[in-house]
C-alpha cells in the first residue's frame, strides 16, 4: 500500500506566496511516514520554471505530487494547473489544490481544470495543521502516485 | 475544512465483488460524515446510474465515486475515460480502487484524470484501514463540488 517502499523519497512541489503556510506544511510533511523531499516554489513563475526545467530549475526533478495554491504572484494557479494537466510529461501528477477560496464556482472549475483534489485553507493554524497532516498520509501512505 | 454538509455525501461504488461491497460499506458507516453509499456492480449499470437513466432515472448525482478497474460489461478504464470526457461528470472525483498494483494501470489511470489511485490490500484490516483514510481524506477535508 505504500508508494515509495522503493527507497526513493517523493518529491513534493508545493507552489505557496505564504512564509506561514509553506512553514506550516513542511512541518507537516516532514512528520510524515514516508521519506520525502519537498521542493518550495514562492510565485507562479518559479513554479512554472520548476515544473518545465527552465532559469534556475534546468535540473529540478518531475514532482511526483503538487501542493497548488491558486492566487499566486505572476502567474494565476488556475493557469499553472491548466499548463500541467495539457502537458504530457507533467498531465498525470497528482496536483492538490489548497486555498483559501471558498467559492462554489473555484472548486468546480477547478475540478474541471482536472486538479485531483480541493482542499480550502483553514484559517486556524491548527486546523490548518490537520488539513496537511491529513494531505500527506493519503497522499504519501494510502495513495500510489505514477512515477517515472 | 469541509463544513459539515446538511444534506449527506454521495458516494457511488463501481465493484463487482460482494465481499468488498460489504466491507467498503462497513467502513463507511460509522464515518463522522453522513454518506449515502451507492452501489452498481458493471460498468454499464455504473454509467446509467452517472446519467439517469432507466431505472436510475430518480438518483442523486454522486459526489465522490470510487471505482473498481476490473468490471463486468464494460471495465473501469472505459467508465473512467466516458466520466472525465462528460462534461456533466468530469468535476466528480474518482478514486480508483483497485487490486492492481501495475504501473502501467497506475499512469494510464493518471491519464485519463483519475483523481487517486489506490490498491486494496488483501488483508481485510489493510482494507478497512484504507477505505477510512479515503472517508477521512475525501470526506472531512476535500471541498467536494456540489454542483
Amino acid at each position: 500500500m505504500t508508494p515509495a517502499s522503493s527507497g526513493a523519497p517523493i518529491d513534493v512541489l508545493l507552489v505557496e506566496d505564504s512564509r506561514e503556510d509553506v512553514e506550516l506544511t513542511l512541518h507537516a510533511l516532514q512528520a510524515a511516514k514516508i521519506r520525502n523531499r519537498v521542493h518550495v516554489a514562492r510565485d507562479g513563475e518559479d513554479a512554472l520554471d520548476f515544473l518545465f526545467q527552465r532559469g534556475p530549475h534546468t535540473k529540478a526533478p518531475t514532482p511526483d505530487l503538487i501542493l497548488l495554491d491558486l492566487n499566486l504572484p505572476k502567474v494565476d494557479g488556475r493557469e499553472i494547473l491548466a499548463q500541467i494537466k495539457s502537458d504530457d510529461r507533467l498531465g498525470r501528477i497528482p496536483v492538490i489544490v489548497v486555498t483559501s477560496s471558498q467559492a462554489e464556482e473555484d472548486i468546480a472549475k477547478t475540478y474541471r481544470l482536472h486538479a485531483n483534489a480541493y482542499v480550502t485553507k483553514p484559517i486556524d493554524p491548527a486546523v490548518f495543521l490537520r488539513a496537511v497532516n491529513a494531505i500527506g498520509q493519503f497522499w504519501l501512505e494510502i495513495v500510489r502516485l505514477p512515477r517515472p | 475544512m469541509t463544513a459539515m454538509p446538511a444534506v449527506p455525501i454521495e458516494i457511488l461504488l463501481v465493484e463487482d465483488n460482494p465481499g468488498d461491497v460489504r466491507l467498503t460499506q462497513e467502513a463507511l458507516k460509522d464515518a463522522k460524515v453522513r454518506n449515502t453509499l451507492h452501489v452498481a456492480m458493471d460498468g454499464v449499470a455504473a454509467l446509467a446510474f452517472l446519467r439517469h437513466e432507466g431505472k436510475y432515472a430518480a438518483v442523486p448525482r454522486p459526489d465522490l465515486i470510487l471505482l473498481d478497474l476490473n468490471l463486468p460489461k464494460k471495465n473501469g478504464r472505459e467508465v473512467l475515460e466516458e466520466i472525465k470526457q462528460d462534461d456533466a461528470l468530469r468535476h466528480i472525483p474518482v478514486v480508483i480502487l483497485t487490486t492492481s498494483q501495475a504501473e502501467p494501470d497506475i499512469a494510464e489511470s493518471y491519464r485519463l484524470h483519475a483523481n487517486a489511485y489506490v490498491t486494496k490490500p488483501v488483508d481485510l484490516e489493510q482494507f478497512l484501514t484504507v477505505v477510512k483514510s479515503i472517508e477521512q481524506f475525501w470526506l472531512e477535508i476535500v471541498k467536494l463540488s456540489h454542483t
